[in-house]
């Protein structure tokens, strides 16, 4: 079976040459197949965001290789959609015009661009929110709207880092069905970068573990054979989930303990 | 604090000022009221100096050709600057190498200029318009040489991600967020423009607001400086007061601008 991403034996380190270089990952292999959803956990700084910049090609791995669709990546990954951590959205452009002009650019007439773009957002739930800039929306919103924007392409690979981060709980969960009613539709290829185990038990089909960097590796791999749909806020009830989150938070918690101890150890020094 | 309540206020500013000058100039508090008159006039003579000015409709001409040197001044100076801010800030190596030359540039005081911009260009509008266009540039120059140095990363980042090409990312991206810089500092480089053009004025021409305040300043004509004096500021404020109507009209994605 042919991969969407694959990452084979990729090495990312930052500085300059000579200088005192920082290998935040090295030697990770991960294969994403088409239509599978991948959560990617580990603890805070551990190279998540590294990593998915590798598969985006907004950075270049120092070793190793990353292919996209059997074809090795050269440049920026145009068959990806990224959803980033951070507010994306230009503020200089309304809701409507943000996710129009994702359209626009490849050479759609502006007003095919608004209409869809209008149908995006009615899609993500925000009918009536066009008109309104980033800052007059709210943050679950603004995610929303940054979800309209990259779906509207249709993007065959979906690169998320963190996108929920930053909201609260609740807003968490109904992303979180958003995500999945939307992916349900036509199963792209995720790679789904988190902190949080829940989420990545609740959204994924495989989640895999990233070592405490740095020279972080991904470790564990484990499949999700929780049956779809799925609902967000009800499928961490069931007992199937919660020994399946006991199995991995075992193997993350080692990662996490590491990670708090490599702070503590910055502090002190 | 509210609107009227606001506005009571600044009106009494100006009401006490005026006041407490008419009881130095007319009383014998601080002196004989005649030799304090011919230092700082009285408010009744500079009133009916401006009235004058404006029955005669003589101040018109000298307001439209301040108006003049500060707008083309400003335009000329904000574009130039817009140009050379983006060559400069996409050109990291380029601007580091002019950067000495820049600053060098900046330090200079403009006055020292004004005769030689009369040498090149005459006594006409051009030499006031090149003296503003000094002033404009470097402001308009450092803020746009900003906005393309601060834009943020992850909008960046993303917009690349959608597939913006590097002529689109100049336009979408670059642009909107240099203009917001640019805006930002709209007041002061508008100010800059008509301070230019009075200055040039003032140290040489034949007509104009600089031009009025000089001649009345070489006739010892106190009352004649003071009334240029106002009807520059009141001048100068309306055209700030324009700036903050486009202003909200354009800037109205920035949250701080919302009304
Ligand atoms: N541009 C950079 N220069 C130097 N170090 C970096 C840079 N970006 C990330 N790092 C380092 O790489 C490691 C991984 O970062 P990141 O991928 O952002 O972690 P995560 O997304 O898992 O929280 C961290 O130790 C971070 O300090
Ligand atoms: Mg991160």
């Amino acid at each position: 079976m042919q991969h969407a991403v694959r990452l084979d034996n990729v090495d990312i380190s930052f500085g300059a040459t000579g200088k005192s270089v920082f290998r935040a990952v090295a030697g990770a292999n991960l294969s994403v197949a088409k239509g599978e959803f991948v959560a990617i956990v580990g603890p805070t700084g551990s190279g998540k965001s590294t990593l998915l910049n590798a598969a985006a090609g907004l950075l270049k791995p120092s070793a190793g290789t990353v292919e996209i669709q059997g074809q090795p990546l050269d440049g920026l990954n145009g068959r990806a959609g990224y959803l980033f951590q951070a507010d994306a959205l230009m503020p200089w452009k309304t809701s409507r015009d943000n996710v129009a002009i994702a359209l626009e650019i490849s050479g759609t007439p502006r007003r095919e661009a608004l209409e869809r773009a209008e149908n995006w957002l009615e899609k993500v739930g925000l009918k009536g929110f066009g008109h309104r800039y980033p800052h007059m929306l709210s943050g679950g919103q603004r995610k929303r709207v940054a979800m309209a924007q990259v779906l509207i392409r249709d993007p065959e690979i979906l690169l998320m880092d963190e996108p929920f981060g930053p909201l609260d709980a609740q807003t968490r969960l109904i992303m979180g069905d958003l995500l999945l009613d939307l992916w349900q539709q036509d199963r792209k290829a995720v790679m789904f970068v988190t902190h949080d185990l829940e989420e990545a038990i609740a959204l994924a089909d495989r989640v895999v573990i990233m070592s405490t960097g740095p020279d972080a590796k991904l470790i564990g791999d484990f499949t999700i054979p929780l049956a779809r749909p799925r609902d967000v806020s009800e499928i961490k009830l069931s007992p199937e989930f919660q020994e399946l989150h006991r199995d991995i938070w075992h193997l993350l918690k080692e990662q996490v303990l590491k990670a708090y101890g490599n702070q503590n150890r910055e502090e002190r020094a | 604090m509210s609107r009227t309540v606001l506005a009571t206020l600044q009106v009494l500013v100006a009401v006490i000022a005026v006041a407490l000058w008419w009881v130095i100039t007319q009383t014998s508090i601080l002196g004989d009221p005649a030799r304090i008159q011919f230092f700082f006039s009285t408010p009744a003579d500079v009133f009916w100096q401006i009235v004058a000015w404006f029955r005669s409709g003589e101040i018109w001409r000298h307001l439209w050709i301040t108006l003049i040197e500060a707008a083309l001044a400003f335009v000329i100076g904000a574009v130039a600057a817009m140009i050379a801010g983006f060559w400069l800030a996409r050109r990291p190596k380029l601007a580091a190498v002019f950067d000495p030359y820049v600053k060098a540039a900046n330090a200079l005081p403009r006055v020292v200029l004004a005769p030689i911009f009369t040498l090149w260009f005459g006594l006409g509008i051009w030499s006031k318009v090149a003296l503003g266009f000094t002033l404009v540039f470097f402001i308009v120059f450092f803020n746009v040489y900003q906005g393309v140095k601060e834009v943020n990363r992850t909008v960046l980042q993303n917009a690349r991600m959608l597939g913006m090409s590097e002529r689109q990312l100049l336009r979408h991206v670059y642009l909107p967020s240099a203009l917001s810089w640019v805006f930002s500092s709209l007041h002061v480089s508008i100010g800059f423009a008509v301070v230019g053009a009075v200055v040039g004025e003032y140290l040489g021409s034949s007509a104009g607001l600089g031009y009025l305040i000089a001649q009345a300043e070489g006739m010892f004509d106190i009352a004649g400086v003071f009334a240029g004096m106002f009807v520059l500021s009141a001048f100068v404020l309306l055209i700030d007061w324009g700036v903050t109507m486009v202003e909200r009209k354009l800037l109205v994605w920035q949250p701080d601008n919302n009304h």
